[in-house]
């Protein structure tokens, strides 16, 4: 398979900030792939490089098959960019915006943009002050959707959206997937939204790549909350293998629990008998939380 | 009102340099003129010779207001007929700053959260921006005083400087509700202190002549300051219209802010088109939507300024006709050709430096558009970044041709007497020295996008070199910092090629260079 995406090796300093340290990202052609990091982790930056709006200080970057410095005008007709905060002219409306920037990378499908502001519930008749953050963000999603390109680079693209326009959202991309002739590079500082949709994920901190494979692959990085109201009193629990931060008060019991060490934990949970059961799974915080524990020690 | 002491320490910190700056800096200009006027006319006799063709000069009546004598004071005061322009501008620009600006970018939501009243905001910025007008006037006064002139009058004089940042403060309180945007508070205030200023010199200049509309400098408040008449009759009570004047509209900004939601305007949004059309596909139909407006507005406001000069050029002569004493000294100074034409040449300087600010705002909307993140999107598609700038200085560059053309035009409609060609050439010879400051907006834009803003200094350095530079003797080589030093002085003046050559490869360098750099560096930066 070809890559629609190398960096290897990425660095760019800002003065004597260094934004991206060494930042590695391989996103394969027709894949949905997830771009993790906290915030401040230089997810934009590498974004900006890979727009060819900033140059790398260090290190090779291919944007499919280009030099995405040097080819940036010829690429940008084969790929659509969201911004994480789609700010709009104040006297366009969003349909003017979103016919101007299908226009710009060389032509947009019209009966795919009247679709998509259905879905997405926007009026393109408003002029682009008069929209709330969620509602620009949609008229940068719908223009970039609309447009045939081979490549879609979405920052944060949710942001703003209320939970059905995320869920809109979600089954576009699916759909997106689908026709397979597309590659998508999702960042986001939320595990949960990028999980459903990708195939794939690079998880970074400080400019670093920390983390690069299918979810399969990281399981090993996750554990699950398990919060439950017992019976009786959990013996044993506290010193399984693979159970950690055990709490205990009266008979509510709260532990996490690495992912190969789940079934023996509930079933001695089953044993004393569970009145309720929450289980809750790992936040990409908490995964930092620990990746960043592993690094002190 | 809870809360304003502490949005007016946050104002205060914010501008802790830029407010002190115009504030002390305008107030010190007038005491450089005492000295100049002292050395240039020593005695009495020379003093009341300038004063009385001054006092009928329809270009200087036009340019400093009204003048009724001949002390030292009088003369000062008249002098610096324009500071108070200079300062409502300083004035409007920083109430918008701290109240609309604020509210678009989003912090007066931030701040609106925390425990502060309504008008808090409002109330703090045109508090501190009358705060920075006291700061001025004191200065002024301070100065005035030091120089040995009367104490009264130089009391007057301040008055002039406070008033006016009192009223033009209140002008943009009003502005900042009606519009949507900053950018639209910030037009219609500069709009409302235009047509303070041309109701000014209409009034003025009839009142050197026939004085049919002479009671036009009533209604305007630059009018009512300069009525103050500081050193001669110490004029106190127009001092009190222009403080019930303020007092009113910040009333009536506080009404308007009351009846409107945060982030918008008194008049609704309207909807649009659903769908582009078709001019707006590419990097310049969509710069030809953002510049549009302003290249209407700003060749509105440089026709009306034709018409007011061309106007005032014809009761020039027809002041030279009707009154023997003026036109024998018209005569030693050239005829009353000569006169005209000189009038017209230093028109056509004044009304370049003002396409000039023009050429760098719009050159300037090219950092507005980066800042905004609307550059980011563009560059994403297949545009290329010397097709994005370049269609911003486009209107940039050709623009101020537009304004001055019309501006050449507009005179000829009042001053049909005139050579309209000659008329029309005086202008257009200022576009290289316009090209020069657009260019160095673009150098700034390129390499240190950050500080972009001092591409401002460029058109206030040669303002400062128009208005001081005469009086003040200034050496050559100071006066040669401007380009507008160097364009052919027309009509009168020999046209010749090689400054008109020089600026523009002066200028043309300088936005090659500005544009070779943006392409080099980091966006946004």
């Amino acid at each position: 398979m070809t890559e629609a995406i190398t960096a290897a090796g990425l660095v760019k300093r800002f003065g004597k900030v260094t934004a991206l340290d060494g930042l590695d990202l391989h996103v394969e052609t027709g894949e949905v792939h997830g771009f993790l990091g906290p915030n401040g982790a230089g997810k934009t930056t590498a974004i900006r490089i890979l727009l060819g709006l900033m140059r790398s200080s260090g290190g090779d970057v291919r944007l499919l098959g280009g030099d995405p410095w040097s080819d940036a005008t010829a690429l940008h007709r084969r790929l659509a960019y969201v911004p994480g905060d789609v700010t709009l002219w104040p006297n366009l409306t969003g349909g003017e915006v979103i016919d101007l920037l299908g226009r710009l990378r060389g032509g947009f499908d019209a009966r795919r943009k009247a679709d998509l502001l259905e879905r997405f519930q926007l009026d393109p008749r408003k002029k682009g002050r008069t929209y709330s953050k969620g509602n620009r963000q949609k008229v940068g999603l719908v223009a970039a959707l609309s447009s045939d390109v081979e490549l879609l680079i979405l920052d944060e693209p949710t942001s703003g959206l209320d939970p059905l326009m995320e869920e809109v959202f979600r089954e576009v991309i699916a759909e997106e997937k689908r026709r397979g002739d597309r590659t998508v590079l999702l960042s986001s500082h939320i595990l949960s939204e990028v999980e459903v949709l990708c195939d794939r994920l690079t998880i970074i901190r400080d400019g670093r790549t920390i983390e690069t494979g299918t979810l399969a692959d990281m399981r090993h990085l996750t554990r699950t909350t398990i919060q439950a109201e017992l019976a009786g009193p959990p013996d044993g629990l506290a010193t399984l293998a693979g159970v950690h931060d055990f709490q205990l008060d009266h008979d509510r019991v709260r532990f996490d629990v690495d992912t190969e060490a789940l079934e023996p934990a509930l079933q001695s949970l089953v044993k004393v008998g569970v009145r309720s059961l929450v289980s809750q799974p790992p936040s990409l915080e908490e995964l930092f939380l620990r990746q960043y524990q592993k690094d002190e020690r | 009102m809870t809360g304003t002491g502490q949005i007016i320490r946050l104002i205060l910190r914010r501008d802790r340099i830029i407010l002190p700056l115009w504030a002390v800096l305008l107030g010190l200009v007038p005491a450089g003129y005492v000295a100049s006027f002292e050395s240039l006319f020593p005695t009495d006799a020379e003093r009341i010779d300038y004063a009385t063709v001054s006092a009928s000069n329809a270009g200087f009546v036009t340019l400093y207001g009204p003048l009724h004598g001949s002390s030292l004071g009088e003369l000062v005061a008249w002098r610096a007929g324009f500071l108070p322009v200079i300062a409502a501008i300083c004035a409007l620009l920083t109430v918008v700053r701290h109240t609309r600006a604020d509210e678009d970018a989003g912090r007066t939501e931030l701040i609106g959260a925390a425990a502060v009243g309504r008008y808090a905001q409002l109330a703090a910025a045109v508090i501190t921006t009358c705060a920075g007008g006291v700061l001025l006037g004191v200065v002024q006064t301070a100065a005035m005083v030091g120089q040995g002139l009367p104490v009264e009058g130089s009391l007057a004089f301040g008055a002039e400087m406070i008033l006016t940042v009192f009223v033009f403060a209140g002008v943009a309180a009003i502005t900042a509700q009606l519009t949507s945007g900053a950018r639209g508070a910030r037009s219609i205030a500069l709009a409302v202190l235009a047509v303070a200023f041309a109701l000014r010199v209409g009034g003025d200049t009839s009142a050197i002549g026939d004085g049919s509309t002479s009671w036009l400098s009533w209604l305007s408040p630059i009018g009512w300051v300069q009525h103050l008449f500081p050193y001669g009759v110490n004029s106190w009570w127009p001092a009190l219209l222009a403080l019930a004047f303020t007092a009113a509209l910040a009333g009536l900004a506080a009404v308007l802010l009351a009846r409107r939601d945060f982030g918008s305007g008194l008049a609704p949004a309207r909807l649009g088109p659903a769908s582009a059309p078709r001019s707006l596909g590419s990097p310049f139909g969509l710069a030809w939507r953002l510049h549009r407006g302003l290249l209407l507005s700003w060749t509105a406001g440089f026709v009306l300024l034709g018409l007011i000069f061309g106007g005032v050029g014809g009761s020039v002569l027809d002041i030279a006709a009707g009154n023997q004493e003026l036109s024998d000294i018209f005569n030693r100074l050239g005829g009353s050709d000569a006169l005209a034409d000189s009038y017209f040449a230093g028109i056509a300087a004044i009304v370049g430096l003002i396409a000039a600010c023009y050429a760098v705002q719009a050159a300037l909307r090219l950092r507005d558009e980066e800042t905004t993140g609307h550059a980011e999107m563009i560059l994403s598609t297949a545009a290329s970044r010397y097709a994005w700038a370049g269609s911003h200085l486009f209107f940039a560059l050709l623009g101020p041709a537009v304004v001055l053309a019309a501006e050449g035009l507009a005179v000829g409609v009042t001053y049909p007497q005139g050579n309209l060609g000659e008329i029309l050439g005086g202008v257009l010879v200022q576009l290289p020295a316009v090209w020069v400051l657009a260019g160095l907006a673009v150098l700034a834009f390129g390499l240190v996008p950050k500080l972009s803003g001092l591409a401002w200094a460029a058109p206030a350095i040669c303002l400062l070199i128009l208005l001081v530079g005469s009086t003040l003797q200034l050496s050559q080589w100071f006066l040669d910092i401007s380009p507008f030093t160097h364009t052919p002085k027309l009509p009168g003046g020999d046209l010749t090629a090689l400054p008109l050559v020089t600026l523009t490869l002066v200028a043309a360098v300088l936005t090659a260079v500005g544009i070779a750099a943006l392409r080099r560096r980091n966006i946004p930066d």
